[in-house]
């Protein structure tokens, strides 16, 4: 049966066919479809774990345990599962054990665009990259093949446009291979310095046979064409050249691109004249070829940075640009992400920007919109756990200073569990005088709405216990903690106030769900959600336009007629009533 | 219309507007007439209000799933900023089907700036334009929602492709309480 499937379903389809028994994964674009999908597979068993890190060591004892186990993350995330991918690749596996890894060059929603194809280098992985939904789906079971034949994990890369791309897959069926015998090994699975240096020694020699499979494997194809130049590519970059080129040169399309196989590449380029490596970001390919002495074109064309297209390459190699008529720029406007319509962050961000001498560090997520206009109350944000740690920071160096600059550090639910907690330790621990605002929205909401350890549901849809954020912080040893509902402006006002005046760590935790979030009914009645409307009376608006300060799209402004509320829009939050010095904003009906 | 070896269909809107949807329906209609079919969307940050693509290419043989300024043949826009912000990635003969309805964004709700006046005969001037009035059928309709489906009968009619089953693609894609009403928001765009 042929369906059209985004590289996501793909991944999880060939997952599922190739018979995987664990996986594991933090949310992240492009990456947090995998899962998704292969929750649907109930044969599988499917978790969202607090952070990458977990998911690669739930994956880590699947797969030693003899299951057939993976693990999926956004780049950025590879970056806090590294550690225990490093050692994991000295090891080996007993069941076949796959990382994903989805990048996303142009950083279409991430704030890096690492390439990590130099992981697989780093971590001595074997490297293995699709160009298709369905390359996907058949590298992804080759992949365990592979994981399992050579007694190494396997590091899989994809990328936005592959992720998120859909193109026509045949399916298969799902091909049982049960758990593999586990005994204890202490010689294997237990990683003293003893042991690793033997195993060192021989992942260097698994790289040497994996090598050798690479020179013959179908992961790696040859499409010669009569020409003088041959095209070196990988992933996505394949199709792109492929749109440009035709069938006007010859390629050399890589999907084992670690090891890296040296003869297939050198007896490709003995064939042309001219040899060029179409990549996206590094010159991952580029080095490692020039390194064997083989002359390429490559990144002295094409950019290092964006996103690849056939319309960088066309314009790279052939000088040719597209013809077309330009937009009127006096009639575009643009259209940034803002904060949602009734978005429980509204009230504290507006609270924050109203307050002199502050430090806001921000983190990761919706949150993050904080920064933009008109709320601007936000100094940095780096990475997920950041929002509190970089507080402390602050903390630290302005304490060698007379400034008296007060400090929030403010970080979201689920990133609060993902590497929020050992931050607030530090700060405790630590003693700095930080306030810290966890936004309990309910719900892992930038990535669409995933489940995590506060909201009582796991990714397969069972009722769990919801852990406690209060209790966390209160174990932790900080003295001054308040749960408040952030639509309530005196509240945030008044707490903000309180704490701004403590010499010592203080939380506030922000809790009310995501505006978009599909409430249950256990959460409309423990937060007294009733669907409401607020409108603005033309009579009494003073065109003051206070309320546009809270940044809602569901106001707009007219220099006639004052505010008014767009009605589609609006849920009832009353931030914009609270601001109203004039009594114009009212709920409907009231 | 003609079609050259593969044909590039541009969607541009604003997050919520159901181009998603439209973009699933036409790639189904597509790939059970037999042609090989890419589509290319990007999540994340669309969902809180920003701008919108998807990307639908199909012909005998695909091979990039994304379009570049200047390669579509049609671009379909939902909304009329929209239209004019990614006017440039049609072929110079390349067809509009813009949608007359206006969202406004931050700066123009925070009355930063104003809505931009006469985009439409800007557009006419410089591309063929097939403007929309879906935001009156929809109302006819009594669901504003279904604009998108409506848009999507335009497109049919312009692609002019007979061999597609657009009413099994939207039976396959749709609730099924929401068909029937889908079909007549489908076919008020067809017969526009």
């Amino acid at each position: 049966m042929k369906e059209l499937l985004s590289g996501n379903e793909a991944a999880a389809r060939g997952a599922f066919e190739a018979g995987v028994l664990v996986a594991s994964a933090y949310p992240g674009t492009p990456s947090t479809e995998i899962l998704e999908n292969l929750a649907s597979y109930k044969e599988v068993y499917s978790e969202w774990a607090p952070n990458e890190k977990v998911a690669v060591e739930v994956v880590v004892g699947a797969s030693i345990a003899g299951a057939r186990s993976i693990a999926a993350m956004k780049h950025v995330g590879l970056n806090v599962a590294a550690d225990p991918m490093f050692t994991f690749s000295y090891l080996g596996v007993n069941g076949g054990c796959v990382i994903v890894t989805a990048d996303d060059p142009g950083m279409h929603s991430s704030q890096n665009e690492q390439d990590n194809r130099y992981y697989a280098r780093h971590s001595k992985l074997p490297l293995i990259e699709p160009s298709d939904s369905q390359e996907t789906k058949d590298f992804m079971i080759k992949s365990f093949e592979i994981s399992e034949k050579f007694d190494v994990p396997v590091l899989f890369r994809m990328t936005t446009r592959l992720c998120h791309s859909k193109s026509i897959v045949e399916l298969g069926e799902r091909k049982e291979v049960g758990v593999k015998t586990y005994s204890r090994n202490i010689p294997k699975f237990v990683a003293t310095p003893a042991a690793c240096r033997v195993h060192h020694a021989e992942l260097e020699e698994k790289l040497k046979k994996l090598e050798e499979y690479a020179q013959t494997c179908d992961l790696n194809t040859t499409i010669l064409n009569n020409s003088d130049i041959g095209v070196i590519t990988s992933g996505i970059s394949f199709q792109y050249a492929r749109e440009v080129f035709g069938d006007t040169v010859s390629y050399l399309k890589l999907g084992f691109t670690f090891p890296l196989p040296r003869k297939l590449i050198s007896d490709f380029c003995s064939k042309f004249k001219t040899i060029y490596v179409i990549e996206e970001l590094e010159p991952y390919l580029e080095t490692e070829i020039k390194a064997m002495g083989i002359n390429v074109i490559g990144k002295e064309k094409i950019p290092l940075t964006g996103e690849l297209s056939p319309q960088v390459i066309r314009k790279a190699f052939l000088n040719e640009e597209p013809q077309y008529n330009k937009p009127t720029p006096e009639r575009v406007v643009a259209r940034p992400p803002i904060l949602c319509a009734g978005c429980p962050h509204r009230g504290i961000f507006f609270e924050l920007s109203k307050r002199k001498d502050t430090v806001i560090t921000g983190d990761i997520g919706c949150y993050t919109l904080g920064s933009a206009d008109p709320l601007n109350a936000m100094d940095t944000v780096i990475c997920m756990g950041a929002g509190i740690s970089a507080a402390h920071g602050f903390a630290k160096a302005f304490a060698k200073t007379d400034r008296k600059t007060k400090i929030f550090g403010v970080v979201g639910d689920s990133t609060f569990f993902h590497s929020g907690i050992t931050s607030l330790i530090d700060i405790v621990y630590n003693k700095s005088n930080v306030t810290v605002i966890i936004l309990d929205n309910r719900i892992t909401g930038m990535t669409g709405h995933q489940e995590n350890p506060g909201t009582g549901y796991t990714l397969m849809g069972d009722k769990t216990d919801i852990i406690d954020i209060e209790q966390i912080v209160k174990a932790i040893g900080v003295k001054h903690v308040s749960v408040i509902n952030p639509n309530q402006l005196k509240q945030v006002r008044e707490v903000l106030d309180e704490y701004s005046a403590l010499e010592e760590p203080s939380v506030i935790i922000a809790k009310y769900p995501c505006a978009l979030k599909k409430l249950r009914l256990e959460e409309k009645q423990s937060f007294n959600i009733k669907p409401s409307k607020y409108v603005v009376d033309p009579s009494k608006c003073k065109k003051c336009r206070m309320c546009l300060k809270i940044g809602c799209p569901a106001i707009s402004f007219n220099e006639e007629t004052g505010s008014s509320i767009d009605e589609n829009q609006c849920i009832g939050c009353s931030v914009c009533s609270q601001v109203c010095s004039f009594g114009a904003i009212t709920k409907v009906g009231e | 219309m003609i079609m050259t070896e593969t044909t590039s269909i541009l969607f541009a809107g604003v997050g919520g507007q159901g181009i998603v949807l439209t973009s699933k329906i036409l790639s189904s209609a597509l790939i059970q007439a037999g042609y090989d079919v890419k589509m290319s969307e990007v999540h994340g940050m669309a969902q809180r209000g920003g701008s919108v693509t998807t990307q639908v290419r199909f012909g005998k043989k695909v091979f990039s799933p994304i379009i570049g300024k200047g390669e579509a043949d049609i671009l379909v826009a939902f909304e009329k900023i929209e239209a004019m912000r990614y006017v440039d990635y049609l072929k110079l003969k390349g067809k509009l089907i813009a949608n007359d309805f206006k969202i406004p964004s931050a700066p123009i709700f925070s009355a930063k700036v104003k809505y931009p006046r006469g985009i439409f005969a800007d557009l006419e001037g410089k591309v063929y334009t097939k403007r929309v009035h879906a935001a009156e059928a929809a109302k006819e309709l009594g669901n504003m929602k279904v604009q998108n489906i409506i848009i999507l009968g335009v497109l049919a009619k312009v692609l002019g492709l007979n061999n597609l089953d657009w009413k099994s693609s939207i039976k396959k894609e749709v609730k099924p309480e929401f068909f029937d009403l889908n079909l007549k928001a489908f076919e008020a765009g067809y017969y526009m």
